[in-house]
């Protein structure tokens, strides 16, 4: 295949790619106050924390009672929630519990590098703990942080959102494959009190 | 030119109205987040020219690409052919014991036929978009690159999905996914498409709204991925440009629910994730149309649809009007490029036609996210096509006609005629076409009477 590829491009001249177009964070933005619009006008809830203990108390009627699946993040133990994965609990599991390595506001996304692939995807609800510090503003700030993601992880995952579907009539609908709900609680200080 | 298939979809005026509503609601969509960024235009130029660069240097980023997912402990598969895609995989199931195979989404295995090459080997490939899906069950094929089922109705839908017949688009989603949910656990392999390769990263890219990507490049132990080679891009950083601009074009969202960067199979310590990753890169007549400086450029796309939303053809004769799988103004310049290609394969194209088609209003051209020039390709083909011989002669003797009065009087009678003979090789020409009514006497005959 390679043969035919030069032979259709021959006579093209060797050039350097254009450069990469990243754009600069604009000055004075409120991340956390933008990534809550964004995530709420898409359908997802956002809470805001001053510490761990007010996290714990968000979460915890959240929680309460249900079949819960939690990733092993430090911030998901830091609020006092731990589970043992497996598949099998993934799938049986009425709320997923995870971190996000980053977030970008102006799009309301959640980025997962480290987290496992399947918490935030099986159960119905995904609820992520993030720490303010970690919300970028946009794509651009994102991928001049993580410019090589595969160096990091096999997996990285962007989430705009609850999963949704206009397959139908072009109706909107949520929670088709992935989660329906989703709720983030920021985080102002993750130092453990 | 498939004129039952076009009538039909005239004569229905509820498909009109769902076809029309339906591209009309998406081509608002993307207006309205295309107008949250300033530099648009500016951003189309850059994604045209990566484009213009990977494709020009190919075969060096094909290479990176293979270095870095062998690096990241996958296996890539070159495939020339469809046949030789279908049956990497097939030998793959086979050797692994896997009988079920769930797929999201690709127009790449579309292409190809895989599902049906899957079910005469005896293993069950299910579609788990929920578009897809529906499709499936019917067995028909995709309506329109990225909303599949856009013709069906909610109670179509419902006795696919063996539901109520009033059962709402929210109970009709939970039926499927209930479905689908065992399927992804149970499946052997994961087959998805790509929606970009990553070059330095050894990655494929997916986006997709409902997470049936996620899940099935995730929940089976094998995944595989088949990309057409034109997929390519150099750098992960890439991604911003091409991003900000897949999804407002596509479905008029600022980003797309799931955006998944993957290379190669779950590493040491990570908790999920497949154990083996295989991407198949197809070539199934690339190479061919690469080798078209002029309109290599039809292998920019990244598959949007924006094009097939504002074809005022498209929205009047729908997907099912278009010889193959890529239907709308893409379509029209992707088929005749591959007819050859499909041909040697069997199948029976009649593309010919297809660069006619068209009004060359440029609305298609004008919202390419990657700036591909459609109506000036569209032109070109009109220029290689054999039926454009036989309109050149025919327009010839017309202008000879015209420049000499003598002759062209020696043709009064065929205004006389109430009805042109509909037989012959005027046949095919005048069942597309209505003639006007004419008025009792012609201009030279008015003229003559008043002087």
């Amino acid at each position: 295949m390679l043969t035919r590829i030069r032979a259709a491009l021959a006579g093209s001249v060797k050039e350097p790619p254009p450069p990469v177009w990243l754009d600069p964070d604009p000055p004075d933005a409120n991340a956390a106050a933008m990534f809550a619009q964004a995530l709420t006008e898409l359908g997802g809830q956002v809470h805001e924390a001053a510490n761990l203990a007010e996290a714990r108390a968000i979460l915890e009627p959240l929680l309460a009672g249900r079949r819960v699946i939690a990733s092993s993040a430090p911030l998901v133990r830091a609020c006092g929630i731990e589970s043992q994965y497996s598949r099998g609990a993934c799938a049986d599991a009425e709320i997923g519990v995870t971190s996000a390595d980053f977030a970008i506001a102006n799009t309301g996304t959640l980025v997962f590098l480290t987290e496992p692939r399947l918490i935030s995807l099986l159960p119905p609800r995904h609820i992520a703990v993030i720490d303010r510090a970690k919300i970028l503003l946009s794509l651009d700030a994102l991928f001049s942080r993580v410019p090589q993601p595969a160096a990091l992880s096999s997996s990285m995952v962007l989430a705009t959102g609850p999963s949704r579907t206009a397959d139908i009539e072009m109706r909107l609908v949520r929670g088709v494959h992935g989660p329906g709900e989703i709720i983030v609680v920021i985080v102002a200080d993750v130092t453990a009190s | 030119m498939p004129l039952t298939q076009i009538q039909k979809a005239l004569d229905d005026p509820r498909l009109q109205k769902a076809v029309y509503s339906a591209t009309g609601r998406l081509a608002d969509g993307r207006r309205k987040t295309v107008a949250d960024l300033p530099e648009y235009q500016k951003l189309r130029q850059h994604a045209h020219d990566i484009k213009q660069h990977t494709l020009e240097h190919l075969d060096t980023y094909l290479e990176e690409l293979e270095r870095s997912v062998i690096a990241r402990g996958g296996k890539v598969i070159w495939a020339n052919t469809a046949a030789e895609a279908c049956d990497f995989v097939t030998n793959l199931a086979r050797d692994r014991g896997v009988k079920l195979v769930v797929k999201s989404k690709s127009m790449t295995t579309e292409e190809i036929h895989l599902n049906h090459h899957l079910e005469r080997h005896g293993i069950d490939a299910v579609e788990t978009d929920l578009g897809e899906y529906i499709i499936q069950l019917s067995g028909e094929t995709p309506y329109h690159i990225i909303a599949p089922a856009l013709h069906k109705t909610r109670e179509q839908v419902a006795e696919v999905l063996h539901a109520a017949p009033n059962a709402t688009p929210e109970a009709l989603t939970a039926i499927a996914r209930a479905t689908l949910r065992k399927k992804f656990l149970d499946a052997g392999i994961g087959i998805t498409g790509a929606n970009f390769l990553v070059a330095d990263s050894g990655a494929i890219v997916l986006v997709e709204n409902e997470g049936n990507a996620r899940l099935s490049s995730s929940a089976p132990r094998i995944h595989i991925a088949i990309s057409g080679i034109e997929k390519v891009i150099p750098r992960a950083q890439d991604l911003a440009v091409f991003l900000k601009l897949l999804a407002r074009s596509a479905t008029g969202q600022a980003l797309s629910v799931y955006t998944s960067f993957l290379s190669g199979p779950r590493r040491p310590g990570e908790t999920d994730g497949p154990e083996e990753f295989c991407l198949v890169l197809l070539d199934h007549g690339r190479t061919s149309v690469l080798a078209d400086r002029e309109k290599r450029q039809s292998l920019y796309c990244i598959r949007c649809g924006a094009c097939l939303n504002h074809c005022p053809v498209y929205r009047k004769i729908g997907g099912y009007s278009y010889p193959w799988v890529y239907s709308g103004p893409i379509g029209k310049i992707l088929t005749p490029q591959f007819a050859e290609t499909l041909e040697k394969e069997g199948a029976d194209l009649h593309a010919s036609w297809l660069p006619f088609a068209s009004s060359l209003c440029g609305a298609c051209g004008e919202v390419c996210p990657v700036k591909i020039e459609i109506p000036k390709i569209l032109l070109e083909l009109r220029q290689e096509s054999p039926k454009k011989r036989e309109e050149k002669l025919a327009m010839r003797l017309f202008s000879w006609i015209m420049r000499h009065p003598r002759v062209y009087e020696q043709f009064r009678w065929v205004r006389k005629m109430r009805k042109l003979p509909s037989a012959g090789p005027l046949k095919a020409w005048l069942s597309e076409r209505d003639l006007p009514e004419l008025p009792a006497r012609s201009f030279r005959e008015e003229w003559k009477r008043r002087k």
